[in-house]
């Protein structure tokens, strides 16, 4: 579906013709992300990360298939096979810096774009299923990074592994085998190893067949925009090709310098020293933390030092991490608010800076180690983080009176808009 | 048939429906259970370790399964600790009889992993901090076991795992 004004395809040079008439292929491709995608014409810059996040999988697919053609998934080797391709491979050393990084990237990417959604509340209806693909994409964004990052088979991969197949032994009754299904073992070793190996270069694909359904679900209503207010005329639009084509290449543009100074001037800031030591599983590194990526979800983990009623302090850690992400699911209908952007919702506002701010405490305290003060301001901020949003989601969209709404996108950009006088005001959500 | 209601084609539908969605499920099974740990994996080997050397107080690790084994020599006042404590007032109530063989309750056998997520806890090694409770600390997310290695804070549900083991003579042990 798209707006009656869009621009059609219609290809003048006979070849593309012949080849419309058969596949309507390049038809597609004009329609999805070419000029024939009329899109809000006040998109910011935070609506670049779409954009920058499918460059980032296509970043990770390219360099993960050729570092692939070089690396050893066997537990005897696979730590040699990683430094062989940092000292021998040709290029090895950047190919390796770019694909670890570059998960670093996405990563950084995908939070801004999750972040944007919650701000502008872009998971509203009708786009309650785009945003429900994106929390399916980010889950198996995170399988597969937490497969990838054992992959050197290193200290922390090892016990990352160790720890992170842990938390389903949590589960009762078939947590304890469950866990050695997963591994393939009573600890990880080669089957571990290899399996991880053939998973982690299989979900990108299935991540991308993911985003080409979030892609199609997104093109159903059109994308959202900064007021909120859903598109209603022609003037509202520009076309995609070659408005946001460029502005997303300016973002990319960002995006790539700051990825570069990553690569060549500090590829090992955000990984951890003790994975340059081959993997030891009689001796478990003092201060054991995953990737920055997982820090929030982490320090949640390591909350619950207690047991809460009949659920063992095990369990609740678990259940709360898990839950962390399983609460975006419900989202659309948390908050309940007629109004979307964060603009016109002054109280919704300041409890989303709160709850920003929550998560970098979070974060902060999960890459800490285990112990005061920082094990208490973890249990405070998890804490918060779920009030936010199963308590004061919920209430503030009900008490709170948003501010007015521009009548249209044309009145938000230019000051005003003539048809604003001819046609009665609409609430923003139809 | 036809009186009934059921068509002759129904049933072959049903019929052919079902027999391909059991040959489906049958077809699972191995791609599940592929899996599983394999029978090497499976293999008990068992280990025998010579403990002749360990002196009371000292403790080593050993490796079953490829996962680490603490084999401590206790001292008469760290079994006294252990002995000293209500049992009914632990998290996963044991006492350091049960957790030994009689006749050698100062040889506590454990598997060297937290029962939390599976980190190995500092304690058994020379110079390693032991915990507030004299036993084992993991210093993952700070689970604190005590002499018999019976966990007594933190976030781990259990005692430390005590390996199927036995004494072939005074000083050789075989595990699994
Ligand atoms: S693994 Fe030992 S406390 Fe978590």
């Amino acid at each position: 579906m798209s707006f009656p004004w869009a621009n059609e395809y219609k290809p003048t040079n006979p070849l593309m013709q012949w080849v419309d008439n058969r596949l309507p292929l390049p038809r597609f491709v004009y329609n999805a992300v070419g000029a024939g995608y009329p899109v809000p014409r006040n998109l910011n810059y935070m609506w670049n990360f779409g954009v920058l996040a499918g460059f980032a999988l296509v970043l990770q697919i390219v360099t993960g298939v050729v570092l692939a053609m070089h690396y050893a998934a066997n537990a005897g080797v696979a730590f040699d096979s990683v430094e062989h391709i940092m000292r021998d491979v040709n290029w090895g050393w950047m190919l390796r810096y770019a694909h670890a990084n570059g998960a670093s990237m996405f990563f950084i990417v995908v939070y801004t774009h999750i972040f944007r959604g919650f701000f502008y509340s872009s998971y509203k209806a009708p786009r309650e299923m785009i945003w429900l693909l994106g929390v399916v994409i980010f889950l198996l964004m995170m399988a597969t990074a937490f497969m990838g990052y054992v992959l050197p088979w290193g200290q922390m991969s090892f016990w990352g592994a160790k720890v992170i197949t842990g938390l389903f032994s949590a589960i009762p009754l078939v947590g304890t085998p469950l866990q050695q299904w997963l591994l393939g073992g009573f600890a990880p070793d080669n089957a571990a190893l290899n399996r991880f190996f053939s998973l982690h270069f299989l979900l990108p694909f299935v991540i991308l067949g993911v985003i080409i359904l979030h892609v199609w679900a997104l093109h159903i209503p059109g994308s959202s925009n900064p007021t909120g207010v859903e598109v209603k005329q022609e003037s509202d639009t520009v076309p995609f090709h070659p408005y946001y084509t460029a502005k997303d290449g300016f973002g990319l543009g960002i995006f790539l310098m700051v990825y570069c100074a990553l690569v060549f001037f500090a590829p090992n800031l955000l990984g951890h020293p003790d994975n340059y030591i081959p993997a030891n599983p009689l001796s478990t590194p003092a201060h054991i933390v995953p990737e920055w990526y997982f820090w929030p979800f982490y320090a949640i983990l390591r909350a619950f030092t207690s047991d809460f009623m009949f659920i063992p302090a095990k369990l609740m850690g678990v259940l709360a991490m898990f839950s962390a992400i399983l609460v975006w699911f419900f989202l659309p209908w948390l908050d309940t608010s007629p109004v979307r952007s964060g603009h016109y919702r002054p109280l919704f506002r300041k409890f989303f800076y709160l709850l920003v701010v929550d998560v970098l405490v979070l974060g902060y305290c999960g890459g800490a180690p285990a112990e005061e003060p920082y094990v208490m301001i973890s249990q405070i901020a998890s804490m918060y983080y779920f009030l936010h949003f199963l308590v004061i989601l919920p209430i503030v969209s009900s008490v709170e009176t948003p501010q007015p709404l521009p009548f249209s996108i044309t009145e938000a950009v230019l000051g005003k808009d003539e048809h604003a006088t001819l046609a009665p005001a609409t609430p923003a959500v139809a | 048939m036809a009186g009934d209601g059921v068509r002759r084609r129904d049933f072959i539908n049903i019929a052919a429906v079902s027999f391909a969605g059991v040959g489906g499920l049958a077809a699972l099974y191995p791609l599940i259970s592929q899996m599983a740990p394999s029978a090497d994996v499976l293999a008990e080997s068992s280990t025998e370790i010579d403990i002749s050397a360990i002196s009371p107080g000292q403790a080593i690790k050993a490796v079953w399964r490829k996962q680490p084994v603490f084999i401590r020599n206790l001292t008469p006042e760290e079994i006294k600790a252990a002995d000293a404590v209500d049992v009914s007032t632990l998290r996963d109530p044991e006492t350091l009889e049960k957790r030994t063989t009689a006749g050698k309750t100062n040889w506590l056998i454990t598997m060297g992993v937290c029962t939390h997520l599976g980190c190995v806890p500092l304690g058994a090694g020379e110079g390693e901090v032991k915990g507030e409770f004299g036993g084992y600390f993991c210093p993952c997310h700070g689970s604190v076991y005590d002499t018999a290695a019976r966990i007594r804070k933190g976030p781990a549900p259990k005692n430390l795992e005590v390996p199927p083991h036995e004494f072939s003579s005074d000083t050789v042990v075989k595990i699994g």
